[in-house]
């Protein structure tokens, strides 16, 4: 009897003590997570909230203190009417700058991250395998992802510089070309060079984590298949990329995220093209330069859309894919 | 040795040679433009045709590149102490006590860090100018935030989330508070986390661009990124190539001696970021 009766007080006194150090916890975690919270609040959330904000006002830099008028949706689109029955439209959505910028920055994003994605491919694929060196080139490749991107732009600008670049010098030397192409300068090569410069900058990213899922996969599978004697080739398209595809995945969606919101080496290296401006080049002009502060606004509002929207899109066709996959 | 064998290993040889030259190749040549001078500037070739320093000196001692080269390294030091002062105790919220919402709260420090930074920049500049820190390095500390931040306390958490439940367990027996737990346990054991993410955010602060050129407007107030940026000749057709490698060169070595010395910590930092998440 009073044997039970001691245990089940201990029991009882477990059960308090251990719901008592749960609260704690708990109000810890709390305690611990609030400068977090705040921090973010104040430098992601409030922002956010209020860039949106002034995309509905006429704000300037200097109206947006004295009162900026809310004018609804007319950054985005408006129209007028003429007596004569002609329609005119304004706004960001009638903006054949805007839809340039978007074109531009969809344009680079594919064909950089598509080009990123097979090299790095290509080059996690060869430092997977096993040869004399391996770490000298490891490091080698990670020399131009801790180059600052103004830095890469700079020194890219001076190699692709008309007269004096090394680039021209080597193209025309190999007979290519006959005299120096103004790769920034040219409106047909502008959009090139940023996509060069970029690829060359990011691909080691891409290698990094590519080859983090290379491997994850056991080597006895390789082994299995090449005792069976598949195709190196099949072996790739049946084992390697299936199995590498969801740190491809996640790897191709960072990078292209990154590539929507591209501004430093487009700012740097071909300042002024039209061939080139991005979504967040026109918007940041549109905020400080051209001061249309409330036009800027709305176009980094729909910058955001757009990536929001893509973000769950991609994620989402990934899923089904995936599963397709797995049947 | 079969000869199929040879020819593969020469043509895995060759692509490695390719990797290696196309990586190294525009660092080397921005250090050996740096060191040309005059005619010799213009006269490209693949190897250094003259070595002098008037470049280098130029840049230490006109202008104002040694008090950007400093705000830089001011701004990424604090930015990044900061971070990892709120990233370890929120971190360890997140990963070791069970809430309601904490995937939920996951995944919003996640999107955070995927923001673009032109989409807050608006009300960035609103909040700076409330605080009236526009044109001080107080600005970038305050917006580096919105990256450094949510970096830090994802990579963190996930590094947190692998250490073992015996640890805290005989902490929590002997009577240790959360606190004491974080300082006294965790963080002897986390320390080569915190190097890494530190290190990487580091890194991501040094190389800031769109915030550094939107929150600063004076020689004294700009960083690095920025300073190379602008540096321009005396007239408008005269780009100073020496002393924009040269610059190019101070700002970088620092980051790729980092790097190399890091690499292995920075290379599992940076996939934990990734493939892990």
């Amino acid at each position: 009897m009073t044997t039970e009766t001691i245990s089940q007080g201990n029991l009882v006194d477990a059960k308090r003590y251990r719901s008592e150090l749960q609260a704690t916890r708990l109000r810890a975690a709390g305690v611990f997570l609030i400068p977090m919270l705040i921090a973010l609040l104040i430098v992601a959330g409030w922002p956010l909230a209020r860039s949106i904000y002034f995309g509905f006002t006429d704000a300037t830099l200097d109206s947006m203190y004295t009162g900026a008028k809310w004018i609804g949706l007319e950054n985005y689109l408006s129209w007028i009417t003429l007596p004569s029955g002609k329609t005119f439209f304004s706004g960001i959505l009638a903006d054949p700058e805007w839809w340039n910028a978007v074109w531009n920055t969809l344009r680079f994003g594919l064909v950089s991250v598509a080009l990123e994605t097979f090299f790095g491919m290509l080059i996690a694929l060869l430092l997977n395998s096993t040869f004399k060196g391996r770490g000298l080139v490891r490091a080698a490749i990670l020399v131009p992802w801790a180059i600052p991107t103004i830095v890469s732009a700079k020194m890219w600008a001076w190699m692709l510089n008309d007269q004096f670049g090394i680039i021209n010098l080597a193209l025309v030397q190999l007979g290519f070309i006959d005299r120096g192409v103004a790769w920034t300068v040219n409106p047909d090569t502008v959009m090139t060079s940023i996509v060069i410069v970029d690829v060359w900058k990011t691909t080691p990213f891409m290698t990094l984590l590519i080859l983090a899922g290379l491997q994850m996969i056991p080597t006895d599978i390789y082994e299995a298949a090449k005792i069976d004697g598949v195709h190196p080739l099949k072996v790739f398209w049946r084992l390697t990329l299936p199995l590498v595809r969801p740190a491809l995945m996640v790897a191709v969606i960072f990078r292209l995220l990154d590539a929507m919101r591209i501004f430093d080496l487009v700012y740097v290296l071909t300042p002024n093209m039209k061939q080139t401006e991005t979504m967040s080049v026109l918007a940041q002009q549109n905020l400080f330069a051209f001061n249309n502060f409330g036009y800027g606004s709305a176009e980094s509002t729909l910058l955001f859309l757009i990536i929001a929207v893509m973000t769950i899109l991609y994620i989402w066709l990934g899923r089904v894919n995936l599963g397709g996959s797995a049947r | 040795m079969s000869t199929t064998f040879v020819i593969k290993r020469s043509l895995l040889y060759l692509a490695v040679a390719v990797v290696v030259l196309v990586s190294v190749f525009p660092f080397y040549y921005a250090i050996i433009t740096s060191f040309a001078t005059g005619t010799a500037l213009f006269k490209p070739a693949f190897w250094p045709q003259a070595f002098s320093l008037v470049n280098y000196e130029a840049v230490l001692t006109t202008g104002s590149f040694p008090q950007n080269f400093l705000n830089s390294v001011i701004v990424a030091s604090t930015v990044v102490v900061l971070a990892l002062l709120i990233a370890v105790t929120a971190a360890y919220a997140l990963s070791r006590v069970q809430f309601r919402g904490r995937t939920l709260m996951l995944l919003t420090i996640l999107s955070v860090s995927m923001f673009p930074q032109v989409a807050v920049l608006a009300g960035l500049f609103e909040v700076i100018r409330f605080f009236h820190i526009y044109n001080t390095l107080w600005s970038l500390v305050f917006s580096y935030t919105i990256f450094t931040l949510p970096f830090t306390v994802w990579v963190l958490t996930t590094f947190m989330r692998d250490l073992p439940i015996e640890i805290e367990e005989a902490a929590i027996v002997d009577g240790a508070s959360p606190w004491v737990i974080i300082t006294r346990v965790f963080m002897p054991l986390m320390w080569p986390a915190l190097v890494t993410t530190g290190l990487l955010a580091f890194i991501a602060a040094w190389n800031e661009f769109l915030f550094a050129l939107t929150f600063t407007a004076s020689n004294s107030t700009r960083t690095v990124t920025v300073a190379i940026a602008l540096l321009s000749g005396s007239t408008q057709h005269e780009i100073p190539w020496g002393t924009i490698m040269a610059a190019s060169v101070i700002v970088t070595v620092p980051l790729v001696v980092l790097v190399l010395i890091f690499q292995r910590k920075i290379i599992s930092g940076l996939t934990a970021g990734g493939v892990k998440g």
